[in-house]
C-alpha cells in the first residue's frame, strides 16, 4: 500500500515535470531552427534531426530596417512600466494596508474589513470594463499610446495585490513594537518608519515579487492603449505571432522574454521554504 | 491623538485608486445609455435602448458568458485538484524538494499571451510536436486549434498550465503555516494517510482553500489573453469568451455605447455571482 503509494506519487510528479517543461524545451529546440527544418517536419533534437542556426536569435538585436525584430526597447518599456507602476503601488499600498492593520476606521456601515476588501475587490474589475473608458479618456488628453497612460492603468491592476498581501503582514507584525516606539518619543511616522517597515522586508519583498509578476505578464492592456510609438513585449511577441509564422525568431523573442521572471520563481521558493511567505499569502 | 495620522496613512492609496476608477465607472454607465458609435462618436442619449437589445437580441452574448462560466469553472477546479495534490506531495520531505517547488511555480511566472504564443505552435496540427508524437503511436492527426469541442479543452489545458502554480503556490503557504498538533494527535491515533488527509489537514486548510478558489476564479473570469492568441474566439465562436466579445463590440466595430452595456452588465453579473459562489463555498466547506 505504502509502496503503491510512493510510486503514484513520484509517477505523478514526473508526468507534471515534463508537461510543465514541454512547451520550454520545444521553444528551444525551435528557435534554433531555419524554415526547412520548421516546415519540412517536426523536428526535435539539435544535430540529430537538423542543423542548428543562430539566425532566430541574431534577429533580435538587428534593426527592424535590415529585417530584424526591434525587440530591445518594448524590453526597456516593459521593465520602466512594471518597476514605476509596483514601486507607486507598493508605496501607497503599504502605507494604506498600515493604517487598514492598526488604526480602526468607522464611516457610516464601512469598517476595515470594508475597505480592505474594497482595495482588493479592484481585481473583479475585467480589464476590458476598464480599457474602453481608459482608450477614450486617454485619447482625448492626447496620453494614448505613451508609458504614463499605461503606468496609471497598472496602478489599477497592482495596488489591490499590495494591499492584499501587506494588510496581512502587518496584521502579524506584533503592535507592541510600534506602541514601544511611541513610548520611546517616535512620532506615528516615524515608528512606521524607523521600527515598523524594517521588520516588514519579508512582506515588501513577497509584495514586490507578485506586483512585478502581474505587471510584467500583462497583455490587455499595454494591447489597447498604445499602438506604435511605445510597445511593451508581450505585445511585441504577439504581434510577431500574426505575420507568417517565423517561429525561429518567435520562440527566441518568447523565451528572452519570459526569461528574467523565473528568476523570481527561485525567490519565491527560497521565501517558501523559510516559512516567512505562509502568513503574507494567507 | 491617532485620529489624524490614520488618514495620511490611509488617503493617498484609496484616493489615488478612487480617482482612477471613478471617472471609468461613470463614464461607463453613461456611456452605455448612448449610441455611440463609429458613424455617430458623440454622446447622445438613447435610454435603455441597449440593455433592451442586449435582453432580449443578444443571445451571442449570453452564449460567450456560460462558455466563460464553463471554461473557468473547469479550470480551476482542476488547479485546484492538481495544485493541492502537488502541494501535498512536496509539503513534507521528499527527494530534490526545493528543485520540484521551484519547476511548479515557474509557470505563472511567465507571460500567459507570450506562452500561449509558444503553446499555439505546439499543438500546430501539422508542424506542431503532439501530433506529431502522437501519430508516431498510431493516433491520428487531433485538430487541437480548429474543433470547436477541442479547442475549448486546448484553452482549458493552457489555462491549467498557466495557473495551477498559483493554487498550488498558495496552497502550499497555507499548509507550511499550519499548526504541528493535529498531526501529531491523529499520529498518535494511527490515523492512515488517508483519514488523516480528511480529518485533519483538509478541515484546517478549508479557510486557505477558500480563499484560493476565490482568487483563482476571479482571475480566471478574466480569460482573454490565451483565447485572444490560441484561437482568436474561434473557431467561430466556440471559444469566445464574455471579454473577447466586448473586444470586438467595441473596440473591433466601435460600437463603444453597446460594448459599454455589455461592460456594465458583464460587471455586475460578475460582482454578483463571485460574491454567491464566496457564500456558497463558505458553507460547504467549513462546518458549523
Amino acid at each position: 500500500m505504502h509502496k503503491l503509494y510512493t510510486f503514484l506519487k513520484y509517477t505523478f510528479i514526473t508526468l507534471w515535470t515534463v508537461f510543465i517543461v514541454a512547451p520550454f524545451l520545444w521553444a528551444i529546440s525551435t528557435s534554433f531552427k531555419d524554415f526547412q527544418s520548421v516546415n519540412s517536419k517536426v523536428t526535435y533534437i539539435p544535430w540529430l534531426d537538423f542543423e542548428p542556426t543562430l539566425e532566430g536569435w541574431r534577429v533580435l538585436v538587428k534593426s527592424p530596417a535590415r529585417g530584424g525584430v526591434d525587440i530591445v526597447e518594448p524590453y526597456f518599456n516593459s521593465i520602466f512600466v512594471t518597476c514605476t507602476a509596483s514601486l507607486i503601488s507598493i508605496i501607497l499600498g503599504t502605507l494604506a494596508a498600515y493604517a487598514l492593520s492598526r488604526f480602526t476606521f468607522k464611516a457610516g456601515f464601512v469598517r476595515n474589513n470594508d475597505i480592505t476588501f474594497f482595495f482588493i475587490s479592484q481585481r473583479i474589475m475585467p480589464p476590458i470594463v476598464l480599457s474602453i473608458p481608459f482608450f477614450i479618456f486617454l485619447s482625448t488628453i492626447g496620453l494614448l499610446d505613451s508609458l504614463f497612460g499605461l503606468v496609471v492603468v497598472y496602478i489599477v491592476l497592482l495596488m489591490p495585490i499590495a494591499v492584499w498581501i501587506m494588510v496581512d503582514f502587518f496584521n502579524r507584525v506584533p503592535k507592541e513594537l510600534d506602541e514601544t516606539a511611541l513610548i520611546d518619543g517616535c512620532n506615528p511616522y516615524q515608528a512606521f518608519y524607523k521600527v515598523v517597515l524594517p521588520n516588514s522586508i519579508p512582506g515588501l519583498i513577497v509584495a514586490g515579487m507578485f506586483c512585478i509578476i502581474f505587471g510584467w505578464i500583462d497583455f490587455f492592456f499595454a494591447f489597447i492603449l498604445t499602438f506604435t510609438e511605445v510597445q511593451l513585449l508581450p505585445v511585441k511577441v504577439v504581434a510577431l505571432n500574426s505575420s507568417i509564422t517565423p517561429w525561429w525568431s518567435l520562440s527566441a523573442s518568447a523565451l528572452i522574454s519570459v526569461a528574467p521572471l523565473i528568476i523570481v520563481a527561485f525567490v519565491v521558493e527560497r521565501y517558501l521554504s523559510k516559512g516567512n511567505l505562509s502568513g503574507a499569502l494567507k | 491623538m491617532n485620529f489624524k495620522h490614520k488618514f495620511v496613512f490611509l488617503f493617498p492609496g484609496l484616493f489615488v485608486l478612487i480617482g482612477i476608477l471613478i471617472f471609468p465607472i461613470i463614464f461607463t454607465i453613461r456611456l452605455s445609455l448612448s449610441g455611440w458609435n463609429s458613424y455617430t462618436p458623440e454622446m447622445n442619449f438613447i435610454g435603455i435602448t441597449n440593455y433592451i437589445r442586449l435582453f432580449t437580441d443578444d443571445p451571442r452574448f449570453w452564449e460567450s458568458f456560460f462558455r466563460l462560466s464553463f471554461l473557468s469553472v473547469t479550470t480551476v477546479i482542476l488547479q485546484y485538484v492538481i495544485g493541492f495534490a502537488l502541494a501535498l506531495m512536496v509539503w513534507r520531505e521528499i527527494k530534490f524538494k526545493r528543485f520540484f517547488r521551484v519547476i511548479f511555480l515557474i509557470p505563472m511566472m511567465t507571460t500567459p499571451v507570450i506562452m500561449t504564443v509558444i503553446w499555439r505552435t505546439f499543438f500546430h496540427e501539422s508542424l506542431g510536436p503532439v501530433n506529431d508524437l502522437l501519430g508516431n503511436l498510431g493516433v491520428k492527426p487531433i485538430l487541437w486549434l480548429s474543433d470547436p469541442v477541442i479547442a475549448k479543452f486546448t484553452v482549458i489545458i493552457v489555462e491549467v498550465w498557466q495557473w495551477t502554480p498559483f493554487m498550488f503556490l498558495l496552497l502550499l503557504a497555507g499548509l507550511l503555516s499550519l499548526p504541528k498538533e493535529p498531526f501529531l494527535a491523529a499520529a498518535i491515533d494511527g490515523a492512515s494517510p488517508f483519514r488523516k488527509f480528511v480529518y485533519v489537514t483538509f478541515p484546517l486548510m478549508a479557510p486557505i482553500s477558500i480563499g484560493a478558489i476565490i482568487i483563482r476564479l476571479i482571475e480566471a473570469s478574466k480569460i482573454m489573453d490565451t483565447v485572444f492568441v490560441l484561437t482568436s474566439g474561434g473557431p467561430g465562436t466556440a471559444t469566445e469568451t464574455s471579454s473577447f466579445y466586448i473586444y470586438i463590440k467595441g473596440l473591433r466595430e466601435f460600437q463603444m455605447g453597446y460594448a459599454a452595456t455589455l461592460s456594465f452588465t458583464y460587471l455586475v453579473i460578475m460582482i454578483i455571482s463571485l460574491t454567491i459562489i464566496a457564500k456558497v463555498l463558505t458553507k460547504l466547506m467549513i462546518k458549523e
